[in-house]
């Protein structure tokens, strides 16, 4: 292995060659430096969006009173008020909506599932494969079961609203598309679908790299291997692609 | 215990890549196509990134001849370009405005991005820091692929009957982003993007390796403060690259919906034809500001590891240590920094704010800094010099004088008050074509001639070099120093002609002149290309160490074979400067050579070195 070290280099000093001097095998530096190149991509999009959404103007006056118009940015809290059964829901809990409610529980099953994967690369370390192989299974029943809630969402987006009609102005048009939205102005869903769509794009390659390492766990390469570095490095980009959605989720939900 | 480490240091070698020895018998696809060796590599993106250099080449002949000959008569071109001429014989506006974009892409990117940092990363970095090879072959082998893809994509867009993208290198929508404003923005702006998204996953996968081999694979005794200036310089373009590229990712991303999927993040408020598009809400200006985040770094992307490559030539054929290492390596690492804080000087006559203009301005006049520093850092190595003229060291200092010239150049235009009148200029075309791609052009050229021996096992013809290099010097200088008049008069760049114009009719001449510098540039360099694949096959049979240079490169056999030393990795003992050393043996010491064989010549410090690199060994 690469960060195989050497026991006497001339001096004592990590960084004199000859080892690692991070003590990070190049796999795992690789995929430091990918995620750092990654993060500046988001950032862009983010930063994007930051500029378009200021260059609009937000919603002034009563939020009792809010209605959808092209003429300023929708409230994110109006925007996103639905679950899947608002019906029952609503007569359960006596609401009309449920306001970043489900968006909340994406949010949560996601963070939860970088738990377990932390809990993955622990058993990994103990070289204990029936752990591994039970922590990266709800690592990827969780990133799964997120997906599905995205596709939820975003079909409810596209859809429109679930109950009376919310006509933007001079239209009647219900949901949004690339094209048009119901919510306000253009770019509102655009940026919706392009950027919670390339991050959905990231959870679905991830969930896509989980499995191939529950695989090779459950077919014991990772244990004649006599490490499951493997597990720690996709940890990284899964931890990543969560700590990303914490800002996609501030971004697009909270501000 | 000096036996000890280097007992160490052969299991850690072993271990590193003992399997790849079994490839050693691979073949003909294993060993010269698909391969994994990091020379092989990198020949390869010097070949293709050749390739390119004569196609970019061979199309700013064509718009020159506009340019300069605008009333020539071109139909005996008529084979080539076909359609692309006009019935009268001449270019048609549309392709010349193709010509140009395709002209800047394929220059900025796939010859001085993929051909420069492709091909000397590549060969030298294991060479030069004691690696058998890039950390992961495998992905060096994609990020060749990856490239050789763009570039096939981008080759092809060349032919199809709408012609290549024609928005200009920079693609700024709204023009690139509606099909309809131009036949360039079609098809051909569509394989630009996807050709530019191969290209980034290319360099990104390049990049990583680099940086991973730096940190992780520098043999015993390397450590950074010894590593040769070429290393430094791949190794910062590298993390320049890494996060300046993805930004160009995202915009071009953008870019492809707003063209495929009707969205709006940069169009609003449009009309053609007379008739209004839906799109509202987007900006433009928004992808000038993500393009440029990339843009500019994207120039020392591309200087960098031809000055890089310069420091290391200039030094040993100085036959004296580079003047100022840490000088050096600060003002890499200070322009690196800078580069990412400086791009909206390009943007200064987009309607931005002057107070933000005048910040962008004083951020850009600092670059000026350690750019001096470089430059002073060059002359003073040069300085008193037992100095060898081999073509690899004119090809340097004629890099110099070209960053000198140029650099000058942008202290003007750095200014957003006199940008007000130069910019979109001929003035900003001579400036950057001096400074970023004269400059980086001649860096390569430094490094093909420096390290041909070692690539191929023989050496190159130095009269044909001789001859190569003041062609290509006084034609460069003749092409690019008029058009600082042209563009100080107002021509702005892109414009198909400029006889019909009273004011600038009075340039046909100068414009001539140019034109005939660029035609007589462009030939020379086929004197280069035949001194290199003539003396691939039949030239003289290199020396180990045809330079008697100190790096670590010149320690393989003539032709390093897999794995780069046939025993164990030399261990690193002293910086790669020690040339001209009081008291030595001869002018140089190599890196691998200890304090302890070397009593004459060390200083007070380094005899004490000795102690600490060995020990309780006896001397």
């Amino acid at each position: 292995m690469a960060h195989a070290t050497t026991t006497t280099a001339p001096d004592q000093d990590v960084w004199n060659g000859g080892v690692s001097p991070m003590n990070a095998s190049y796999g795992k530096l690789m995929m430091w430096f990918f995620l750092l190149s990654d993060a500046f991509t988001f950032s862009a999009l983010l930063v994007t969006y930051g500029l378009v959404r200021s260059a609009h103007k937000g919603y002034e006056g009563l939020v009792d009173a809010f209605k959808f118009s092209t003429e300023h940015w929708p409230i994110p809290e109006k925007v996103f008020d639905s679950m899947p059964f608002q019906e029952y829901i609503n007569a359960i809990f006596h609401t009309t909506s449920a306001p970043l409610v489900f968006v909340g529980i994406m949010t949560f099953i996601l963070i939860m599932s970088s738990v377990t994967m932390v809990l993955a690369v622990e058993a990994g370390h103990r070289m204990d494969r029936q752990a591994v192989e039970k922590w990266m299974l709800w690592t990827i029943l969780g990133g799964l079961t997120f997906l599905s809630c995205q596709a939820w969402e975003w079909s409810h987006f596209i859809h429109g609203a679930h109950s009376g009609s919310s006509i933007a102005e001079g239209t009647t048009f219900f949901g949004a598309n690339l094209r048009m939205n119901q919510y306000g102005p253009q770019p509102f869903a655009d940026f919706f679908f392009f950027i919670t769509g390339f991050h959905g794009f990231h959870v679905f390659s991830g969930v896509c790299l989980n499995f191939l390492i529950y695989y090779n766990t459950v077919t014991g390469v990772y244990q004649r291997r006599g490490h499951y570095e493997m597990v720690e490095k996709v940890g990284l980009y899964w931890h990543f692609v969560d700590l990303v959605w914490v800002f996609v989720f501030t971004f697009f939900y909270l501000v | 215990m000096a036996i000890h480490v280097e007992s160490h240091s052969a299991v850690h070698a072993h271990d590193d890549h003992g399997h790849e020895h079994e490839h050693h018998h691979g073949n003909f696809w294993t060993t010269y196509i698909f391969s994994e060796d990091h020379k092989v590599i990198a020949k390869q993106f010097l070949i293709t990134g050749m390739i390119w250099a004569l196609i970019g080449g061979v199309l700013s002949v064509l718009f020159r001849l506009q340019l300069g000959f605008p009333e020539a008569n071109l139909s005996w071109l008529k084979p080539v370009l076909g359609g692309w001429l006009t019935p009268e014989g001449k270019i048609d506006p549309e392709f010349y405005l193709a010509l140009v974009t395709m002209h800047g892409t394929i220059m900025v990117f796939f010859v001085l991005t993929a051909g420069l940092s492709g091909t000397f990363s590549n060969f030298l970095i294991p060479l030069q820091v004691g690696a058998r090879d890039m950390a992961s072959g495998f992905m060096n082998m994609l990020s060749y692929w990856f490239f050789f893809l763009s570039s096939c994509v981008m080759f092809v867009s060349l032919f199809i009957s709408t012609g290549p993208a024609a928005g200009g290198w920079v693609i700024y929508p709204p023009l690139s982003a509606l099909p309809q404003a131009i036949p360039g923005s079609g098809l051909g702006m569509t394989l630009w993007l996807v050709s530019m998204a191969l290209f980034i996953v290319s360099s990104l996968l390049g990049s990583i390796n680099y940086i991973t081999t730096v940190i992780n694979l520098r043999t015993v005794g390397m450590s950074f403060t010894k590593l040769p200036l070429t290393i430094w310089a791949f190794f910062l373009t590298a993390i320049i690259g890494i996060l300046s590229f993805p930004v160009l990712f995202a915009a071009a991303l953008l870019l492809i919906f707003d063209r495929s999927f009707g969205t709006s993040f940069y169009l609003s408020d449009i009309y053609i034809g007379g008739e209004a598009l839906p799109n509202q809400g987007g900006s433009p200006i928004l992808f000038q500001h993500l393009f440029w985040f990339l843009g500019h770094p994207e120039v020392y992307i591309v200087l960098l590891p031809a000055l890089g490559i310069t420091s290391e030539i200039i030094a040993t054929n100085s036959r004296k240590p580079i003047f100022g290492y840490k000088a050096m390596v600060g003002s890499m690492l200070f322009i690196a920094i800078l580069s990412f804080v400086v791009w909206a000087h390009h943007m200064f006559v987009t309607g931005m704010n002057p107070f933000l203009g005048s910040i962008f301005t004083l951020l850009t006049l600092i670059i000026a800094v350690p750019s001096a520093v470089k430059i002073f850092n060059y002359v003073t190595t040069l300085w008193k010099g037992n100095i060898r003229f081999t073509p690899a060291m004119l090809f340097s200092i004629g890099l110099v004088s070209f960053f000198l010239t140029g650099g000058i150049t942008g202290i003007f235009l750095g200014n957003s008050a006199v940008d007000i009148q130069l910019h979109d200029t001929y003035f900003v075309v001579a400036h950057f074509h001096l400074v970023m791609g004269s400059a980086s052009f001649f860096g390569m050229m430094a490094g093909v001639y420096h390290w041909f021996p070692k690539m191929f096992g023989r050496m190159m013809d130095e009269k044909l070099g001789y001859l190569h290099f003041w062609l290509t010097f006084v034609g460069v200088y003749l092409v690019f120093f008029p058009m600082h008049y042209i563009g100080i008069a107002g021509f702005p760049r892109r414009y198909y002609t400029w006889t019909a114009f009273e004011t600038f009719s009075g340039f046909a001449d100068l414009n001539m002149l140019v034109s005939i510098a660029a035609i007589v540039t462009l030939s020379a360099q086929f004197i280069f290309l035949f001194n290199f694949i003539y003396n691939i096959f039949r030239g003289k049979l290199a020396p180990t160490n045809p330079w008697n240079s100190t790096t670590l490169e010149w320690t393989t056999p003539r032709l390093p074979g897999h794995g780069n030393w046939p025993g164990e990795i030399p261990t690193v003992y002293r910086w790669p400067y020690d040339y001209s050393k009081p008291g030595a043996k001869e002018d140089f010491i190599p890196q691998h050579i200890p304090y302890s064989e070397t009593p004459e010549s060390n200083l007070p410090h380094e005899n004490d070195q000795i102690k600490l690199q060995f020990g309780d060994k006896p001397l």
